[in-house]
């Protein structure tokens, strides 16, 4: 029998503490390898915290809503025979093996922050951030050879860069510490309720700041007639339903025709980078799906190259997982462009804030019914606003306009006829 | 290119030197008629007679004092201790004498002498046939310490310490004699004393060693070689003085050094080599300055078992190497 320590894991490349959420275990539990033993919530992510051991567990030593930083003790756990697992882990683990599915043995950064006299002179005279390299050597030590090969592959994370992008959205956004540190503390008076602001809702909170501050927003609107698409929806979704087992949204149609306007204007699938713009070659679309008071933004893997109904399974897929709090960190990152889905709560016009760092995001609004004037008469037509926020660093009005009259175009030429969900 | 043994690389270089200039002698205990109980001077009684190749009492004592005195005198001694375990008798003369005059005479005197003696163990010889004394003269101004790692070194060397106008004491390991064979060029070469060599290139650890370790760190880099692991290593070759020079930029080469002696740890040469480092490489480390040497006990166990817990193989310093690799 041997006392082992559970450590906070390591949940995601950029994730450095997690609040443990709850306990899903109590002291003398029977736990296996593996079995959930808490609920932790990140920045990023909610997960769960797997035993690195079977035993029992004798001691929880962080509390519910205690916010621990990664590698550091959470509870103890008794084993049975050596503790020869642990020793295992550390010494066999020679090969580079992918960081994020190795929970067990990636935990151990216990010699991320020893430098040796090497790597400090190396990442002073090449201004390397040693904060975003990983280490190879034992413990997550970063080793001279590490700094070597990232030099040489001209990769290297700077300081500077990063500073300067700091000290500009500080200089930028002053606001910005009032999330965290209000100057004038409002007070609280009987009967109020003090919600603390912590894990998902600080990261917006964060987020939205640094969007609004640094990101000089315009906004425009065109209205879309989709009532030939209506009429293709409700001849499909019966059937569709019935065979799929899941609901034909229009909410996927209209993710298919943004996937395929950004093709053709690469300009709005784009991050602004300082000195450049840089283009991107993959069409990820992120999704905003909100979850009590919590927003999240997975990510719809090359939409350009999937059907409608590839689509509305994986906007099935992530807008669940995002309910049930099990989006992991793979899901919500790679968005290059947002869609967001402001009709399914009535909404007919909005100005989106822009998903830092992406260049734009688009609002599909309420499709309603109006009488519009067509053909030398009136017409009872479903009709939707499209409303686009843009970075007015990287897009102008022009490119815009143009993207979105193509928008419109896909989806008012979309009908049963030259349309298929598959 | 012939084919010879550590043991052959010796003896081939005495007789060379005893050829080409005759002052050069040797003297010791069996060494003649026997020639020599490993067989060091083996045929140099019959080449040369009874007048250049001594056998002497069992004092040796005697056997430097003769050597150093006809030194000074011009002749070229080549003394040999049956085992650097005798040494010790000789110290008074090596130390106090040999190696001061020239200081003592301000530069009228010198004392050519080479003492050869066999040192290290791995061969059941137990105390007074196993131990290192290197590190007892390793701190002597006026003495220079060869220790040769391979028959190509053996002899380029022995011949430079012949050579050489000041005493040299040169040890060769008595489980290389037989152990280690290799090609030496039958023509007469000679090996710089103070030049520390390169034997293998590398970029991930640096092993500094000298003496048979050396040939145990090349067959350990070569497995390490096969997960990956880069080792550089550099045959001191010359233990006193040190090739700063050379130490220095093997150790800046990767950062992560491995000190390897047969001698006990506390005060071997290998702590001097690591000063040297410390006080000239820090800003290019990248680990602590390692050393595996024999435990601090009187070199050597008997018993077999023991031996071999005393002793540097090939498994521990393939393991150490390997340790240091990942840290």
């Amino acid at each position: 029998m041997s006392v082992e320590k559970i450590t906070m894991p390591q949940l995601g490349e950029s994730v450095t503490e997690g609040t443990i959420s709850s306990w899903l275990v109590g002291v003398g539990d029977q736990v296996n390898k593996y079995d959930p033993i808490a609920e932790v919530m990140t920045d990023k992510v909610n997960a769960e915290v797997p035993s690195s051991f079977t035993g029992k567990i004798t001691e929880l030593v962080a509390n519910e809503g205690d916010t621990i930083e990664v590698g550091e003790l959470i509870c103890y756990i008794e084993v049975e025979g050596s503790s020869d697992t642990s020793s295992d882990a550390g010494s066999s683990n020679s090969d580079e093996q992918p960081k994020e599915e190795t929970n067990e043995e990636s935990k151990d950064q216990s010699m991320k922050k020893r430098y040796s006299p090497a790597v400090l002179k190396m990442a002073q005279e090449h201004d390397i951030d040693l904060n975003q390299v990983d280490g190879s050597g034992r413990g997550g030590r970063i080793t001279r050879k590490d700094l070597e090969k990232l030099i040489q592959s001209d990769h290297v994370p700077s300081k500077s860069a990063s500073k300067q992008e700091k000290s500009q959205t500080e200089s930028f956004a002053t606001p910005q510490q009032d999330v965290s540190k209000p100057a004038d503390m409002p007070t609280t008076q009987a009967g109020d309720v003090e919600v603390p602001v912590s894990g998902v809702r600080k990261a917006i909170a964060q987020n939205m700041v640094k969007s609004t501050t640094e990101i000089p927003h315009a906004w425009m609107m065109v209205e879309v007639d989709v009532t030939e698409l209506v009429n293709m929806r409700d001849e499909l979704k019966d059937e569709f339903k019935r065979k799929e087992g899941f609901s034909l949204t229009y909410f996927a149609f209209f993710v298919k025709a943004v996937a395929q306007a950004l093709k053709e204007f690469p300009e709005l699938n784009s991050t602004w980078a300082g000195d450049k713009i840089i283009q991107k070659q993959d069409i990820n679309l992120s999704i905003a799906v909100a979850n009590d008071n919590q927003l999240f933004v997975p990510v719809i893997k090359n939409a350009d190259e999937k059907s409608v109904k590839g689509i509305a399974k994986d906007i099935v897929d992530l807008a669940t997982k995002a309910r049930n709090g099990k989006l992991t960190n793979d899901d919500m990152q790679g968005g290059t462009f947002t869609v967001n889905n402001t009709g399914s709560f009535g909404s007919v016009q909005s100005m989106g804030v822009i998903n830092h760092p992406q260049a734009a995001i688009l609002q599909v609004e309420s499709i309603v019914k109006r009488p519009v004037y067509m053909n030398g008469m009136f017409a009872a037509r479903d009709m939707v606003n499209l409303c686009l926020s843009l970075d007015h660093r990287i897009l102008d009005g022009l490119v815009c306009g143009n993207f979105l009259s193509r928008v419109k175009e896909i989806l008012e030429n979309m009908s049963k006829d030259n349309t298929s969900v598959y | 290119m012939p084919v010879m043994s550590y043991i052959q690389a010796v003896t081939q270089a005495m007789r060379e030197e005893m050829q080409r200039d005759e002052k050069v002698f040797v003297l010791g205990e069996d060494v003649g008629k026997k020639g020599g109980v490993f067989k060091a001077t083996d045929g140099l009684y019959d080449e040369f007679g009874e007048q250049r190749v001594i056998d002497t009492p069992l004092a040796e004592s005697a056997i430097a004092g003769v050597g150093i005195g006809a030194a000074m005198y011009g002749m070229r001694p080549i003394a040999e201790m049956q085992f650097a375990d005798f040494i010790m008798p000789a110290v008074n003369q090596i130390i106090s004498e040999a190696s001061r005059i020239r200081y003592r005479s301000n530069n009228d005197w010198s004392c050519p002498i080479t003492i050869r003696a066999p040192y290290g163990g791995g061969v059941h010889g137990a105390l007074y046939h196993s131990q290192s004394v290197e590190a007892v003269f390793a701190n002597q101004p006026g003495l220079k310490i060869v220790m040769p790692s391979n028959p190509y070194d053996a002899k380029g060397l022995l011949k430079a310490a012949i050579r050489d106008e000041d005493p040299v004491l040169f040890f060769e390991h008595k489980r290389a004699y037989r152990l280690l064979k290799e090609e030496v060029p039958e023509d007469d070469y000679v090996i710089p004393i103070g030049k520390a060599d390169v034997k293998r290139e590398g970029d991930d650890i640096t092993v500094i060693t000298y003496g048979l370790c050396v040939n145990f760190a090349l067959q350990a880099a070569e497995k390490l070689e096969e997960e990956g692991i880069s080792t550089h290593i550099l045959d001191l070759r010359t233990v006193y003085p040190l090739d700063q020079e050379a130490i220095i930029e093997a150790a800046k080469k990767t950062g992560k050094v491995l000190l390897v002696t047969e001698d006990n740890k506390e005060g071997s040469v290998m702590s001097e080599v690591s000063a040297i480092i410390s006080e000239n490489c820090l800003f290019d480390l990248d680990s602590p300055v390692q050393r595996l040497a024999g435990p601090d006990v009187p070199a050597m166990p008997y018993a077999h078992t023991m031996e071999k817990f005393f002793m540097v193989s090939p498994d521990k310093v393939e393991a150490a190497m390997r340790d240091l690799a990942e840290f």
